[in-house]
């Protein structure tokens, strides 16, 4: 990675769905640059595209046409396990539907990712309480998604995401499901996370009170980056 | 990586405990049930086997009469006479034993107790014939025979029934209303291939037999037991030729008797044998078929519903071959349980069925083996592949797999 390098450099990116006369154009070609450090909102209306593109940056799905690169890597070039490995050291992401296990404890499902990084047991269980803490869902560590609320599942996914101290951070409406003083809470972790550990934070976003604090605001309209604002938020990039 | 991915599993196992508990059912109903069919058809197997050996083997029964389904009517066959029996131990060749058999049902009586036995009258060729030991005391002696004497063997039913604890050789039975000194007690032989106790008889010397219970000189059937190195049929054929010449039957008519091979019996009795052997083993293969079959299903709806799991573990950075290695651990894990436990159930139905259908009880190690191993493979193969599909996903399409 150059030292011009961004962090994270998508050129040209579409994603269609479907094929022949049902393909359908998520993204029509996408141009952003990240830069390590930032702190980045993507707003837009539902359907425009945010999630597909989060998808996309997370490394879970893989773009139609264009290039993402990540610290200079372009990532269509990677195989499946590759790609596997970049999100075990790199990425952490929060999911908009939680995906969290069911069945399994809240530590536990915040454990997992230090499971295939090959962590001991011991050092797994006091990661996972870190992350847990964090959150503020200590006292609940051995509960199951089952027996929690839709909030604190939330969180329990977040800690999930940030146990592993990822590079990039990638949360897709962290805040949809809580009340506005818990979803302060959690801006505020996320802004902590940034600045003090250097963690890249993405998170798509809704409400403009969230939104404000980032550092830089990427507007998305119809599979397409309407605008971007910078340098008004928390996070500075590095 | 593997210790970890072991626990990991048995973890899954234990947390998905009805899911678990139907993969594990599978195995079981497949195991058990090949198992205890084939282990219960090679019993039935060995049991008509055994039949088959307590019959003797290469012995000829020659009775008169006519065969099978050529209608009855006409006069009465005559019978036998000892005349009959002399001709063919001097005249016919390759046979070791003749022996006449005067049959006859009386009440034996010994203190108070009395008990109905079957009487043969017939000679020491007939147990040399039978191969039948005598277990204490004699047999009958040539002058014993020739004379017509009054002198018994007794089979254990009889002693058990009359005797009890007493000692019987050298006492007098009552048989109907002659008495009979007993010599000696012959082996236990059990049950007859027909369902007929062979240890409920009393044998007398046939001349006796003849004069003092039936009163006449018939002979109502001759035993003949052909030496191993000679040809059955040859044997059946001289006879048939010498009975024919001494009834005076003219050439244009049917035989007036029947010889009866055992071996013929006992090589049908085998050859039905053989046909219920491939039945049950059909059986089998049908019932671990479906065995099989129910085990693929749930392995495949199981992952179906762990499609989505298996997109977690790979979004938050699993590769697909620790996926799989998960998969395969729990697929063992579970099928062997399953086999081990459908062995153990197969023993005890064995056990509990054996005794019920009066066949040995078994433990064939080979089938066993078998069973397990069949079943234990669908388990693998069948909780392997589907997950090597949903492994093999965009992490985000097993997730949004429903
Ligand atoms: N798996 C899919 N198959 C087909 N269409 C999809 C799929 N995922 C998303 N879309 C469509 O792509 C568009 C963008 O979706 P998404 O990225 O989820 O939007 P957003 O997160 O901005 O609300 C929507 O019209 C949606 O219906
Ligand atoms: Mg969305």
């Amino acid at each position: 990675m150059t030292p011009a390098e961004p962090l994270i450099a998508l050129s040209g990116v579409t994603k269609r769905y479907g094929r022949g006369a049902n393909a359908f154009d998520a993204l029509k070609g996408i141009d952003l640059d990240i830069a390590a450090g930032d702190f980045v909102a993507v707003m837009g209306p539902s359907g425009s595209g945010k999630s597909t593109m989060m998808n996309i940056l997370g490394c879970l799905d893989v773009p139609s046409g264009g290039t993402f690169r990540f610290r200079g890597v372009p990532v269509e070039g990677l195989d499946a396990d590759e790609r596997s490995l970049l999100r075990r050291r790199y990425l952490g992401f929060v999911f908009q539907g939680f995906n969290l296990l069911a069945r399994t404890s809240a530590l536990e499902n915040v454990e997992l990712p230090l499971v295939y990084r090959g962590e001991p047991r011991k050092r797994r269980r006091e990661l996972g309480m870190d992350a847990l803490e964090r959150v503020g869902l200590a006292p609940w560590a051995t509960h199951t998604p089952a027996e929690l609320s839709g909030g604190q599942q939330q969180r329990v996914a977040i800690a999930r995401a940030i146990v592993t101290h990822p590079d990039v951070l990638l949360a897709d409406e962290p805040t949809g499901n809580l009340d506005s003083q818990r979803s302060i809470e959690i801006m505020e972790l996320l802004t902590d996370l940034n600045r003090s550990s250097g963690i890249t934070v993405l998170m798509v976003t809704h409400e403009p009170d969230m939104a404000g604090f980032a550092h830089t605001i990427v507007h998305f309209k119809d599979g397409l980056v309407d605008r971007i604002e910078r340098g008004a938020g928390a996070g500075a990039p590095a | 990586m593997l210790f970890t991915t072991i626990i990991l599993s048995l973890r899954e196992i234990r947390r998905h405990v009805l899911r678990s508990f139907l993969t594990v059912l599978g195995v079981v109903i497949g195991v058990a049930a090949v198992v205890t069919m084939v282990t219960l058809g090679d019993a039935a197997t060995r049991s008509v086997q055994a039949q088959i050996a307590s019959l003797g083997s290469n012995l000829l029964t020659i009775m008169p009469g006519q065969g099978f389904g050529r209608g009855g009517g006409g006069a009465a066959p005559q019978p036998f006479k000892p005349e009959d029996v002399e001709a063919i131990r001097t005249q016919i060749g390759g046979i070791t034993a003749t022996a006449p058999q005067v049959q006859t049902t009386v009440t034996a009586i010994r203190n108070s107790a009395n008990w109905s036995v079957s009487v043969n009258g017939t000679s020491s060729d007939f147990l040399v014939g039978q191969q039948w030991k005598i277990v204490d005391g004699r047999g009958f002696t040539p002058a014993e025979e020739i004379a017509g004497k009054s002198v018994c063997l007794i089979g254990n039913t009889v002693r058990t029934n009359l005797y009890h604890a007493e000692e019987p050789i050298g006492t007098r039975v009552r048989l109907g209303d002659i008495s009979c000194e007993v010599i000696g007690l012959l082996a236990t032989r059990g049950q007859s291939g027909f369902g007929q106790d062979n240890d409920n008889t009393v044998l007398m010397p046939y001349k006796a037999v003849q004069r003092r219970l039936t009163g006449n000189r018939n002979v109502q059937t001759i035993m003949v037991a052909v030496d191993p190195r000679y040809d059955s049929k040859a044997i059946q054929d001289a006879i048939t030729a010498l009975m024919r010449e001494r009834r005076k039957i003219g050439a244009d008519k049917e035989d007036d008797f029947n010889i009866f091979d055992t071996k013929q019996i006992s090589d049908t009795l085998a050859g039905a044998t053989n046909t219920l052997t491939r039945i049950v083993t059909a059986v089998a293969a049908i019932s671990l078929l479906v065995g099989g079959i129910g085990i693929m299903n749930i392995m495949l709806v199981s992952v179906t519903e762990r499609t989505r799991e298996i997109g977690i573990r790979l979004a938050i950075g699993a590769v697909a071959r620790e996926v799989l290695l998960q998969f395969l651990v729990e697929a063992v894990v579970l099928s062997s349980l399953g086999g081990l436990v459908g062995l153990l159930i197969a023993l005890f139905a064995c056990a509990g069925l054996s005794a019920l259908m009066h066949v040995p009880f078994l433990w064939l190690p080979q089938i066993n083996l078998i069973a397990f191993a069949i079943s234990a493979a669908i388990g693998v193969i069948f909780g392997y592949f589907p997950a090597r599909r949903a492994a093999s996903l965009n992490p985000i399409d097993a997730l949004r797999h429903e």
